[in-house]
């Protein structure tokens, strides 16, 4: 590179470098599209209740009848093929694949990243499970003793029907919109939790140490209980790069706090960039609860996702601090909403987002105040850092106060890396793009420093891996 | 008798178009601390950000040679890894980036390897003590929200972590009461040395009562106009600009 080249253009070279897949082995594979007997198979397979089938072949109903949202990117949305794709796929029990045939750039990746090549043998599905029996077992024993159900929604539906049906759909009903309508057809995996009274878990949940958890699926189902006065923080995915080669995921995550329960859900993504990731969470948060979102988001193709938390009793807390990077060829449509239903409740909207190479992200939030709901306050802050001309960032914020008591803050930045900024770094003999990294790495500071160091580590490295554009 | 470290012939300079430097010759040897005052608006500034690298100001003549070698194609971080430093007068906040893990970074950066945290942590502690900047310092974001003390004192810290061979400061003095003045000063002094250079640039002649120059340049519309010992500068102090400015067209830095 000579030494006058605008270096921001060559920060990266927007391939993913991580893809990587094994080979096909699977025992059971649906045939492509969607109709209902596929639903039916899938029901089949899973040995379900017929409970469960009733609402899968009921959100087929909805799914086929709901026209795609008129909202957001429509154009990459339009180009979703619904019937060019599996929706059910039964990983064999025992994944076979070869660590010797993982690529070693992907090796490199993890080592980089700094996870334990156990845990790594995982990520890339070496294995099924995270092998770390010694640390999950102490976990696990404690968990247990307390009376705490962490598990995976398959194990769940079969070991504790009556709970699940009660809460499965009751946050986001099949009819919210046609992706949670689609993820209500054909979920599959996911984690279930339930915290019971009073119980406090000190250690996070990790998603990767639940048993038997196979890699992320399509279309996961979460749902986590957090009964009176009780506190949790489950964590999941990871700032490992995740390969799928299925173009659309869309999760559905139900939370439920119940009075006085706080309730920690963090989740980081780093989705290869062939992936549709539309994805529907809220949370309720019950009289004197504490809801707190934390969304981070790398990688995928288009990326709709919008956290939200009902403020529905006296005295309730939401907070959502998310996330999002976009580089060539992505788009990054995040946000959050926050709706106050109920007196002297408060929330927090916190939004970082870094766009580059072209890349595109928004910020859509929506903050709604019913009438009656005395004495509501609320901070929204979203601030975007773009670092070149040719990427894009918009904001779309919603504000619905029918409530003359609100008080109600909101402040949008967008900035550019400045000229000062990275003259006074490379003045101190940082190059170019180890400048704009740490400049980048400041801006999501907010996010990152809430984060478990583990994962704070993780990110930060990774975040300078995207800006590096290179991991040999 | 030292090295040479800056030696700069007949530099012009342009910033958006507009001549600011105009021909200005200047040679500092190692072990010597010279002073450029002028008045607001003759290129002092413009002089710092240029022998740095900065890429807003255009060399439109003339060279800039750091030991012996022409720097004018080299960019800000390789001409800070050759050993150039400059204190700003303004120096750039990066919010969410703490103090701690900035000079971390830029320790690696200079010295091209990664410090253990153990030593890092003592040698920071040292330094910090010597500029009266308490511990809770290190873990706020960089300049984000300093006095102008403060953000002077975090110039002066960097300057004696990295160890510049030749140390440019900015308008160092401004924005400090007498007591910082006077902790930043020492902090300079310590750092004075006969295998570093040095030059102050100032408007007023305030900062040199506390760090005595061994020359004095005087600097109107981007020419040297004249250069003496530090007598020079009580002069300027009794006569003004006006008084010194012409006096001397012929006088060239040595």
């Amino acid at each position: 590179m000579s030494p006058d080249q605008p270096i921001l253009n060559d920060l990266k070279t927007d391939d993913y470098k991580f893809g990587f897949s094994d080979p096909e082995q699977y025992v059971f594979k649906s045939r492509k599209g969607l109709d209902s007997s596929i639903v039916k198979e899938i029901s089949l397979m899973k040995k379900e209740p017929q409970w469960m089938l009733d609402f899968r072949l009921r959100s087929l109903d909805i799914f086929l009848k709901k026209p795609m949202p008129n909202w957001g990117d429509t154009e990459l949305m339009g180009q979703i093929d619904f019937q060019n794709m599996y929706y059910y796929l039964k990983p064999t029990e025992k994944i076979e694949a070869d660590w010797s045939n993982v690529p070693d750039d992907i090796k490199r990746t993890f080592d980089k990243i700094g996870i334990p090549e156990a845990e790594q043998k995982f990520l890339a599905g070496v294995t099924a499970q995270y092998d770390s029996e010694a640390v999950y077992h102490s976990i696990k024993k404690e968990l247990e003793d307390q009376g705490v159900i962490f598990m995976d929604m398959d194990t769940g539906l079969r070991e504790y029907p009556d709970l699940i049906r009660k809460y499965f759909g009751s946050i986001i009903p099949p009819a919210d919109n046609k992706f949670a309508a689609l993820n209500s057809a054909v979920w599959s995996g996911g984690s279930f939790v339930y915290i019971p009274k009073g119980v406090k878990v000190s250690t996070p949940l990790q998603a990767y140490f639940r048993i038997n958890s196979k890699n992320t699926g399509q279309f996961e189902r979460t749902l986590i209980i957090a009964d009176e006065g009780s506190s949790v923080h489950y964590i999941e995915g990871c700032t490992a790069p995740t390969y799928s080669s299925d173009s659309l995921h869309s999760a559905v995550v139900e939370l439920i706090a119940l009075p006085g329960s706080h309730l920690r859900y963090t989740t980081i993504q780093n989705w290869s960039n062939n992936v549709y990731n539309l994805v529907t969470k809220r949370a309720v948060a019950h009289k004197n609860a504490i809801v707190e979102w934390l969304d981070g988001n790398l990688g995928s193709k288009l990326t709709m996702k919008f956290p939200a938390v009902y403020l529905i009793g006296e005295g309730a807390r939401g907070e959502i601090l998310s996330c999002a990077m976009a580089g060539k060829g992505q788009h990054q449509d995040a946000g959050a909403k926050l709706v106050f239903a109920a007196p002297n409740t408060s929330g927090t909207i916190i939004s970082k987002s870094v766009s580059k190479n072209g890349g595109r992200s928004s910020y859509r939030g929506l903050v709604k105040v019913y009438p009656n709901a005395k004495n509501v306050k609320v901070n929204v802050r979203c601030d975007a850092l773009l670092l070149d001309e040719a990427s894009r960032s918009d904001t779309y914020p919603t504000m619905e106060i029918n409530e003359q008591s609100a008080t109600v803050t909101h402040e949008a930045t967008v900035s550019k890396v400045g000229e000062e900024q990275l003259f006074y770094l490379m003045s101190r003999g940082l190059k170019e793009s180890d400048a704009v990294t740490l400049i980048v790495n400041g801006f999501f500071e907010a996010f990152v420093k809430e984060l478990p160091m583990e994962y704070a580590v993780e990110l930060n490295r990774l975040i300078g891996m995207e800006m590096e554009g290179s991991v040999g | 008798m030292g090295i040479t470290l800056l030696e700069i012939k007949d530099l012009h300079v342009s910033v958006e178009g507009k001549e600011i430097i105009k021909g200005l010759n200047l040679k500092i040897q190692s072990g010597e601390v010279h002073a450029i005052m002028g008045p607001n608006g003759s290129g002092k500034s413009t002089l710092s950000n240029t022998v740095m690298g900065h890429p807003k100001y255009v060399v439109t003549q003339g060279t800039i040679l750091y030991k012996g070698e022409n720097i004018n194609g080299f960019k800000a971080d390789e001409r800070a890894r050759k050993g150039i430093f400059l204190a700003f007068q303004y120096p750039t906040a990066i919010p969410g980036v703490s103090v701690t893990n900035f000079l971390r970074t830029v320790l690696k950066s200079i010295r091209g390897v990664e410090i253990a945290v153990k030593d890092f942590r003592k040698e920071l502690k040292e330094k910090m003590e010597l500029l009266e900047m308490k511990d809770s310092f290190a873990g706020r974001y960089v300049n984000d929200g300093f006095s102008g003390g403060e953000k002077k004192r975090l110039e002066i810290l960097q300057m004696a972590l990295i160890q510049p061979a030749m140390a440019l400061l900015d308008e160092t003095d401004s924005g400090l009461d007498i007591d910082a003045l006077q902790i930043v000063s020492e902090g300079i002094n310590r750092l004075r040395a006969s295998d570093r250079g040095m030059l102050l640039i100032t408007h007023y002649q305030r900062l040199l009562n506390y760090v005595q120059p061994d020359f004095v340049h005087v600097l109107v519309d981007g020419k040297i106009v004249k250069s003496g010992g530090k007598e020079l500068a009580l002069e300027l102090e009794s006569k003004g600009y006006e008084g010194v400015e012409g006096s001397d067209k012929k006088a060239v830095a040595r």
